[in-house]
């Protein structure tokens, strides 16, 4: 292209160089990570280095390919670094299963089924639907017709839990899963995207009503209030969410992501006020209500008050013990394998991140937080190249979903914020997290496809002298 | 819709730079008391993952961590548990650590910055961590006498000794003593069970009576109280002084002799007699003629009212200021408020045998790396001078008629000339506390002794119980 073009795509490569060596670095790097495991814990390398590593390859060289073959201009780094979070995070599943048998050993106890096989199925599963989605969604803005559908689907997967017996959705108090048998699911991580595409396809659609219709108001603009409606429901439903399923992250995540793809529908900050002093009263009425919230504050208010940490329900335990775990790691960590993240209750899922500060430390953590702050940014770039509004919204809902998450799971554990019980992306264990989250990377690459690709070049004017054959 | 979306941009890296920061927090800022949390099991298991170094005496280990096959890899062991435990203190996952376990941790866990260097190599070549050595001054055949001295009569108390021209600690004993192996074993049912056992013994076996425990001191008191006299400069040995059968005050109790005993007929006697029969109504009048300000201060000259680590801390041995002239007399003889540990009467004595300069206690000798490289060689520093080279003299002299003819005869040693004083303490109880402060030899001390015990009979006295107890140790300390 000459200098004087100017079109919005300009200047991006296919650049899916870049992406390929950047997945071999993400390859080496868990690679790596295993051997230090294996080595610190056995004082030798895992067995099955080699098997290990050409999975590995086969499943991200998969990706790359498909990637190369059907989205070929996205963004070169969301996928190495999904990989690259994956692969750690399966590294240090594992190495909690090794955890977890050695004590079984000493206390004499049968050794439990590892997490990490389970898990490196789910990521080939993953993995097969990032690659289902890349391959059926051509164009991202097909999925705009199936806006009401995917509504249907989304809410009932969010309430679905609700209302099916104790029996079969709840599992360590939280009332978030579909059991039947051992098949058991997650369902509130799918209805996040779900919800997400028709969030963008109803605002798309709706935006120019909420976003100028309304009255002034002392310098703000109000809207009407029969437009509430939506931001009233989404608000309804997250409050159902937090009652019935005691799942305060799901709850904060869906209402969070409504929120700021309303706001960016709108550019209207009224409508992010409103949802604030709304998100401050659930969050008064939650508090004073529900006692599993009210555990959760004074958990985090005083976690090392010893009446607080020894109660039966509700204790700072597992915060207090993940914040030991950070602590004792410190600047550079104890090492992989070295530490004892174990101690942490669930250190493999919600506390997955104080294994990380104890073994790899802030350096570790810090690593971490900039893969997912890139990860965002690359979504969100990806919103802010779209061409279209729907590509646009939905780029945006789940890149921030993506952040809110990250934000909320890590702030939990590291008592930024009051405890929740979110998954962290591509890291914890987790069916549900992992397939949805692979998911969620192949629409981000599909719209960062679409607006990273070159656009065809204008149409010569047509010469008003030419003769136009009209076929019949 | 960009612009918006570009404040949602502004929005995620706000909130990425929030956990950034606070990941500081936990991981720098807060990473210290987070690690080191009694609660923190972690810590344990680190500090049980690798050799704690040894506590040596007389080259063998008085305390040393044996490999094992459970989670924890190494147990602490003591060897001869009960006699070195006012010293050793115990290391335990269930009550952490005490004594020298506790005062010198940073060494024998291998974090103390003088191990760094080694520790950076141990990281790189990936060799396992270790810890440092500690060697006591202890002397094992003094520390042994002292022992076998108190527990073959059964007696609840304390000795010390010290070398006087150094104030390096040759015996610290305590009885009745505890095993610190008992409370140190890796299954907290065991180590509860033992350490309440040892806490329901009404005899207190975990205090350590040698420097956490305040007795009064009775007549070895007065060897301060002479020392005061003596360096007014207007009293030497044998300066005649009253001694009356009682002191009587226009108001407060009598001041009478032990068992209404007559000091001397003529109701007068020299210093060094009244020293020598250890008489009460002579010193509790010179107390009062020279005053409770001299008596305290020369307390203090000796060290009372410092606060002391040898590492361990040492509980404070206090002579308060009195007025009233029956209290001033009681504080001339030992009694009333009156309180010191039985280290403080031996730095009194060690005092005294050095020519009259008080040396800092200490009981590590040496710090030494795991690869057995000295880290560091204590070096003996003096604590205060207490009286004048030549007052010392006096009081040697006097000391040494205690023994030769006095009532400390039952701590002489044949060919030694041994330099003493009794104390029998009344204290509310039935039975005195029996002392006997005492060093040897008298011309070149190499030894000085405190011997207290708690459990005597109403007609004991320090000369009959304690004094033998202190002969042993010197016997002990010299070779004989």
């Amino acid at each position: 292209m000459t200098a004087g073009t100017f079109a919005p795509a300009a200047g991006f490569g296919r650049r899916r160089g870049t992406e390929l060596s950047l997945i071999v670095f993400a390859i080496v790097l868990t690679l790596t990570a295993y051997a230090a495991t294996g080595l610190a814990h056995g004082k030798h390398l895992p067995t099955d280095m080699v098997t290990y590593g050409l999975g590995l390859v086969a499943l991200f060289g998969v990706a790359h390919v498909v990637v190369r073959r059907f989205a070929p201009y996205a963004d070169p780094l969301l996928l190495p670094i999904a990989a690259a979070l994956n692969g750690l995070g399966l590294v240090l599943i594992w190495r909690l299963d090794l955890a977890a048998a050695d004590s079984a050993r000493e206390a004499h106890r049968a050794v439990p089924r590892g997490a990490a096989p389970l898990q490196l199925v789910w990521m080939c599963i993953g993995v097969a639907l990032f690659v289902a989605v890349l391959v059926l969604v051509r164009d991202h803005r097909k999925l705009r017709s199936y806006s009401y559908t995917a509504m249907f689907f989304g809410l009932a997967l969010l309430i679905l839990p609700a209302v099916l017996p104790a029996s079969h959705s709840e599992v360590n108090g939280a009332r978030i899963w579909i059991r039947f048998g051992a098949f058991s699911f997650q369902p509130g991580e799918v209805a996040k995207i779900l919800l997400e595409v028709f969030f963008a396809g109803y605002l798309v659609r709706h935006r120019d009503l909420l976003r100028l219709a309304g009255r002034r108001v002392w310098r703000i603009d109000l809207p009407r209030a029969r437009d509430l409606g939506p931001l009233l429901l989404a608000w309804g439903v997250s409050l159902l969410v937090l009652l019935r399923e005691s799942d305060l992250g799901s709850s904060l995540l869906f209402f969070g992501i409504f929120l700021v793809m309303l706001y960016i529908a709108t550019e209207r900050g009224s409508w992010l006020l409103l949802g604030l002093v709304l998100f401050v009263v659930g969050s008064l009425i939650a508090y004073a209500t529900i006692g599993h919230v009210h555990d959760r504050v004074t958990a985090w208010l005083d976690p090392f008050n010893n009446h607080i940490y020894n109660k039966k329900f509700g204790s700072s335990y597992q915060l207090d013990q993940g914040l030991f775990g950070m602590g004792t790691g410190g600047i550079t960590g104890t090492g992989l394998g070295q530490g004892r993240p174990n101690l942490v209750p669930f250190a493999n899922t919600d506390f997955i991140m104080a294994s990380i500060g104890e073994e790899l430390g802030l350096v570790g953590v810090m690593g971490i937080l900039t893969c997912y702050l890139l990860f965002v940014s690359r979504g969100l770039r990806a919103a802010l190249g779209a061409r279209d509004g729907f590509g646009k919204l939905l780029a945006a809902g789940l890149a921030f979903s993506f952040a809110l998450q990250v934000f909320v799971q890590v702030g939990g554990v590291t008592r930024l914020i009051p405890l929740t019980g979110l998954t962290l992306p591509f890291l914890s264990y987790g069916g549900s997290s992992l397939v949805t989250n692979w998911v969620l990377l192949a629409l981000l690459l599909r719209i960062s496809d679409a607006g990273r690709r070159p656009q065809a070049p204008p149409a010569p004017a047509p010469d008003e002298n030419a003769t136009v054959v009209v076929r019949p | 819709m960009n612009r918006p979306l570009r404040k949602v941009v502004v929005a995620a890296l706000l909130m990425f730079a929030a956990l950034l920061v606070n990941a500081n927090l936990v991981q720098v800022v807060e990473a210290h008391s987070l690690a080191n949390d009694s609660r923190n099991s972690r810590l344990l298991y680190q500090q049980y993952s690798y050799q704690r170094g040894p506590i040596v005496v007389g080259g063998k280990p008085v305390a040393e961590s044996v490999a094992t096959h459970d989670a924890l890899k190494y147990l602490r062991i003591y060897p001869q548990g009960p006699l070195y435990a006012p010293v050793t203190g115990y290391y335990s996952l269930t009550y952490k650590y005490s004594g020298i376990e506790a005062a010198a941790n940073d060494l024998l866990s291998g974090s103390s910055d003088k191990l760094f260097v080694k520790r950076l190599s141990d990281y790189f070549t990936g060799r396992e961590v270790q810890g440092g050595a500690v060697v006591l001054t202890i002397n094992p055949r003094a520390q042994q006498a002292a022992y076998d001295a108190l527990t073959s009569h059964h007696y609840r108390g304390a000795v010390v000794a010290i070398q006087p021209s150094t104030g390096a600690i040759l015996a610290l004993v305590s009885t009745p003593s505890y095993d610190p192996t008992k409370v140190s074993t890796h299954s907290a049912a065991a180590n509860t069970a033992a350490w309440d056992s040892y806490l329901k013994n009404p005899y207190a076996p975990m205090l350590d009576r040698a420097i956490s425990q305040t007795y009064p001191p009775g007549s070895t008191f007065k060897v301060i109280t002479t020392a005061a006299a003596l360096s007014t400069g207007n009293y030497n040995p044998d300066t005649v002084i009253p001694a009356p059968d009682k002191l009587t005050f226009a108001n407060g109790k009598p001041l009478g002799n032990f068992a209404g005993e007559t000091c001397s007929s003529s109701g007068r006697m020299t210093l060094r007699d009244a020293l020598r029969q250890s008489c009460n109504t002579a010193y509790g009048a010179l107390g009062v003629h020279i005053g409770s300000a001299r008596i305290v201060n020369q307390a203090e000259a000796f060290g009372v009212g410092r606060s002391l680590s040898i590492p361990m801390p040492v509980a404070n041995s206090r002579v308060p200021r009195e007025t009233a002239a029956p209290f001033v007399a009681q504080e001339a003889i030992g009694q009333h408020d009156d309180s010191v540990t039985p280290l403080q009467m031996a730095m009194v004595a060690a005092g005294i045998a050095n020519g009259g300069e008080v040396m800092r206690p200490y009981l590590v000798a040496q710090e030494r790396a795991p690869d057995s490289s000295v880290l560091s060689q204590a070096t003996p520093k003096p604590l205060s001078r207490a009286v004048s080279p030549t007052v010392a003299g006096e009081l040697t002299s006097m000391m040494e008629t205690v023994v030769t003819s006095g009532t400390g005869t039952a701590a002489q040693i044949p060919g030694v000339v041994v330099a003493g004083k009794t104390g029998t303490a009344q204290h509310g109880g039935a039975a005195p506390y029996a002392w006997f402060i005492s060093f040897a030899p008298a011309t070149n001390p190499s030894v000085a002794v405190a011997v207290v015990v708690e459990n005597t009979t109403p007609s004991d006295t320090g000369g009959i119980v304690a004094a033998p107890i202190a002969r042993a140790v010197m016997e002990a300390v010299l070779g004989r």
